[in-house]
């Protein structure tokens, strides 16, 4: 048993080491810089502990800008997507024919590099001094005036970055939809169709309630997916999103600890728990929330 | 309400690319009475479910026509139809309460035909009453046992007052002794409310014992149609013959020879055939014994089952290893060879290819 | 009644459904290609007409192909996807020694607090990677580790994840099968190789590939230790051309650049289509 014991953790032993140094000991240490006053990477020394960090990002507009740019993020994405998720896999889900090139199809955007699609989509709604772009030229067909989506209006700028958040996530949602309505027993619907009951009231009754979970865990992840957004403003707007006041909670964390602003670690800890924080908030909210109206077998 | 099948097919595309297609339902012709219960018989594929789902219009028949009294349903959506349909796992809405689910129907109309929320409730525990699981109305699905779960579903299917109800295997997700009495509970259920009836099962003894006419199927054919009396006294073919009746029916190689009918070398009765060589079958309760009975056999053991002796022999012209007659336990055995009388009207004789001779 | 009639709307109305739901998924498709064909279309565009059109044409009049022989030249590209290889498969292989180890670990033997370490272990899952990636570039750059592919490998091995995975696999093996090769004297070792690994393929492959389409697609940590073109992986690579390079002005070239760096994985996704799908639907989250 001994023996076992020692053969045990000797397999272990190279997880343990990963996940010990480079999750464990960083989640302990973030805390630690987290409550370092202005702990300066160069010289290695910091002023005191306290609350001061956590005082310091909350009152640094750069910080209030990114959390006012991930909640707007947050409060489009998730339903929008959540809902056209929804539609187009109940719509997949009704077709035999062509539903597995559909499926492909939608799939695609989830192996793709968000920063390189992420240019083609910059591309798409830029406008530059020698063409208005294919998306203004589109909308001047239905007579609306050209708008600088990239470098351009407040709201113009987060459309892009809604629309193109939305396009990222569509496929991990539509293949886990489509994977949950597959699942319902196919009898269910049966049921109901003899009963003779309308598709709209099937779908309220029957199908919402028996994916209530699958659904569930989609928004939940969709939250923290969307708190946890960055590398898709990255893509459309640059490296530097302070100046295109379209940063967001992670990408204030990165700036904090590198970059033009950045060697402050103690301040990027502090932000890093503040969205760690909220996350879990709205988490344990989603959860309470969810008791009420999902169904678990 | 008098439903009639004409000429019913149903084919299935084939499964892989160059084989034929399937025809689960091959040109089925039947009258149903107002107000029978009838069985759908046969075994697993034998196309019976198929003709469920063409009744309750899930699936489209590819030929032939459904009539609902004179009302020529073919086409028609299931929604339009009227049935009531008890599924195999029931198909009860795992969210819901029993009440919830009972209404579930009643919901769906709309217009002229819509109902307040008090009649539903009227309606439901009415309904409810009638399969007396009024008690567990605000209960889930999974608090229920399966017994209760097969009243729940039943109820669904006739809280809408259908035309007719169709049971697709109704006792086979209960346990031995549920099953006895849940299909005493469908007969009086179905007599209750005078709704035809179609159930579907592969069980011959659940068709038997409840049902007014039973038809059996084989490879989407159906066999023959009757009261399940006068098809086990009087199967049509060699099939419905070895399909019906526990123990089952025991078949010999049998040779018509200048008017006598025999098994192996023994003669076992007259009869006015041509010669020619036959299946012969014989009932379990077919055998007598008698010291000079017509057919010997080789006794191999005796199981005793209060009532009644099942003596099991072996044949050299018998189809199957062993055969089975079932006698009175009175009877005393204590030799190794058996010897039986046949009574006549238990004794069946087939022709080579299944179908029923005359004798 | 009417039933002809009932049959015959029942029969439209089933129709016009149909025709809707196809037109809904058709605009999706087209959503979700469009960007794709914008990209390969542009990458073939002459750099002169390109910049001429006022209107962007959906179309190429004379496709070339020297854009692609700018985006290799102009900037390291190749060298580039030699990183990102050598990262991807390091990091991959590193992973996948430590993820079978563990996972068999967990299966398949007994060892003293085995359920306790193995909940801690799944309550990692929760931890998002932001919030240790602070630590993680600190200990990188006093390790001075910094553009080194240690530096970028090391901390991009560990996944709970894919060992839960894993591990679950490997527990529906039967217990007779590892009692036998007991019983002939297999080592545990050579039983993990030749048995269970084998066995579990599958959830292996799906490890696998998710695991490289991450290492392909990761940009936040390449970026935060790697500051000298000679270690930038494609996607710090694409954001410098388009940062510094000539993504500000030849545009053409740098849509070659991202056509390059989109069809190695867009090829691994068509050959492993059901198993990536099978993959991430089990519980795969983005990135």
């Amino acid at each position: 048993m001994k023996n076992n014991n020692l053969k045990a953790w000797l397999y272990l032993l190279p997880a343990f080491v990963f996940i010990g140094a480079f999750l464990v000991y960083p989640l302990i240490d973030v805390l630690i810089y987290s409550f370092e006053e202005g702990y300066n990477f160069a010289s290695q020394t910091y002023f005191g502990t306290g609350g001061y960090n956590y005082s310091y990002v909350l009152h640094d507009p750069y910080f209030l800008k990114a959390l006012k740019n991930t909640l707007i993020l947050v409060g489009v994405t998730v339903p929008l997507s959540t809902i056209f998720s929804l539609a187009i896999s109940v719509a997949l889900s009704s077709i035999e024919k062509l539903r597995n090139l559909f499926q492909t199809v939608y799939f695609l955007p989830y192996v793709t590099n968000t920063l390189a699609v992420g240019l083609v989509f910059m591309i798409l709604f830029n406008q530059t001094p020698y063409t208005p772009g294919l998306v203004n030229t589109v909308l001047g067909v239905f007579g609306v005036e050209p708008v600088d989506f990239i470098a351009g209006p407040y709201w113009a700028k987060m459309t892009v970055l809604c629309i193109y958040t939305i396009w990222v996530v569509m496929p991990f949602k539509v293949l886990i939809l489509t994977s949950a309505l597959a699942s319902v027993n196919e009898t269910y619907y049966n049921a109901a169709r003899i009963d003779g009951t309308p598709k709209w009231r099937v779908f309220r009754k029957i199908t919402l309630p028996m994916i209530s979970p699958t659904l569930f865990y989609l928004v939940i992840t969709g939250f923290i997916g969307a708190f946890k957004a960055y590398s898709d403003a990255v893509a459309l707007f640059g490296v530097d999103l302070n100046a295109a006041e379209m940063n967001t909670i992670v990408g204030y964390v990165y700036d904090m600890l590198y970059g033009n602003s950045g060697g402050y670690p103690s301040y990027a800890s502090a932000a890093a728990i503040i969205l760690f924080a909220i996350v879990l908030t709205i988490t344990c909210i989603n959860l309470l929330v969810s008791k009420k109206h999902v169904h678990y077998n | 309400m008098k439903v009639t099948l004409k000429s019913l097919t149903k084919k299935f595309p084939s499964r892989n690319k160059k084989g034929d297609e399937v025809i689960a339902v091959n040109n089925v012709t039947l009258d149903i009475e107002d107000g029978m219960l009838i069985g759908l018989l046969g075994p697993s594929g034998c196309g019976k479910s198929t003709v469920l789902n063409l009744l309750s219009g899930l699936l489209k028949a590819t030929d032939g026509q459904i009539f609902f009294g004179d009302d020529d349903v073919t086409g028609l959506p299931p929604e339009n139809r009227g049935v009531g349909l008890v599924f195999q796992n029931y198909a009860l809405y795992p969210h819901l309460t029993v009440r919830q689910n009972i209404t579930f129907p009643l919901e769906n109309r709309r217009g002229k035909d819509k109902l307040t929320r008090a009649e539903m409730n009227e309606m439901a525990l009415e309904t409810a009453k009638l399969v007396q699981i009024d008690t567990l109305m605000d209960r889930k699905p999974s608090e229920l046992s399966g017994g209760q779960q097969q009243r729940v579903a039943i109820a669904r299917a006739l809280v809408k007052k259908p035309k007719i109800l169709l049971l697709d295997e109704p006792l086979s997700n209960l346990d031995a002794r549920l099953r006895l009495q849940t299909r005493e509970e469908i007969r009086r259920i179905q007599r209750s409310t005078g709704i035809t009836t179609v159930f579907v099962t592969h069980d011959q003894e659940e068709a038997m014992s409840i049902s007014d006419l039973i038809v059996v199927m084989r490879e989407g054919v159906v066999q023959q149609v009757g009261k399940p009396q006068e098809v086990y006294d009087s199967p049509a073919n060699l099939f419905v013959a070895k399909f019906l009746g526990t123990p089952p029916i025991n078949v010999f190689n049998g040779e018509v020879r200048d008017g006598k009918l025999y098994i192996g070398d023994e003669a076992i009765l007259d009869t006015s055939l041509d010669n020619c060589e036959v299946d012969v079958a014989i009932r379990p309760e077919g055998f007598e014994l008698s010291d000079n009975g017509v057919l010997t056999c080789e006794l191999s053991r005796v199981e005793v089952m209060g009532r009644d002796v099942s003596i099991v022999a072996t044949h050299s012209s018998a189809h199957t290893p062993t055969l089975r007659a079932i006698i009175d336990s009175d009877n005393v055995i204590s030799t190794d060879r058996v010897r039986f009388d046949i009574k006549p009207s238990k004794l069946f004789v087939f022709d080579k290819s299944g179908n029923k001779l005359t004798l | 009644m009417d039933y002809e009639k009932i049959e015959k709307n029942a029969l439209v109305k089933k129709r016009i459904q149909k025709t809707f739901v196809y037109i809904l998924l058709a605009v999706w498709a087209v959503a979700v290609l469009f960007p794709f064909y914008w990209m390969v279309i542009t990458s073939l565009k002459e750099y002169g007409a390109y910049n001429s059109e006022w209107t962007p044409l959906l179309y190429v009049l004379s496709p070339t192909l020297e854009n692609y022989k700018t985006a290799f030249t102009a900037v390291p590209l190749a060298d580039y996807f030699v990183n990102t290889i050598i990262f991807t498969l390091g990091t991959t292989a590193i992973m996948l020694v430590v993820t079978v180890l563990a996972a068999f670990a967990f299966s398949r033997l007994e060892f003293k607090g085995k359920n306790l370490v193995f909940t801690l272990f799944l309550s990692l899952m929760m931890i998002p990677s932001e919030l240790v990636v602070i630590t993680n570039y600190v200990t990188v750059t006093s390790l001075d580790m910094r553009n080194s592919f240690m530096g970028l490998i090391l901390p991009s091995v560990a996944s709970v994840f894919y060992i839960y995975l894993l591990k679950e696999n490997f527990s529906q093996i039967p217990d007779e099968l590892y009692y036998a090769a007991k019983v002939d004297g297999t080592s545990d070792l050579r039983y993990l190789v030749k048995v269970m690994v084998p066995i579990c393929k599958p959830t292996v492959v799906t490890v696998t590939v998710l695991k490289v389409i991450e290492c392909w697609n990761s940009y936040v940590w390449p970026r935060l230790v790697t500051d000298e073109q000679a270690y930038f992986l494609v996607s710090n690579g694409i954001q410098e051309i388009r940062e510094n390079g000539f993504g500000r002005d030849n545009i053409p070239a740098m849509m070659a650049a991202v056509v390059a760096i989109s069809v190695p994985l867009i090829i691994l996704f068509l050959c492993f289509r059901r198993k990536i799908m099978e993959g991430v639907s089990r519980g795969g989250t983005k990135g």
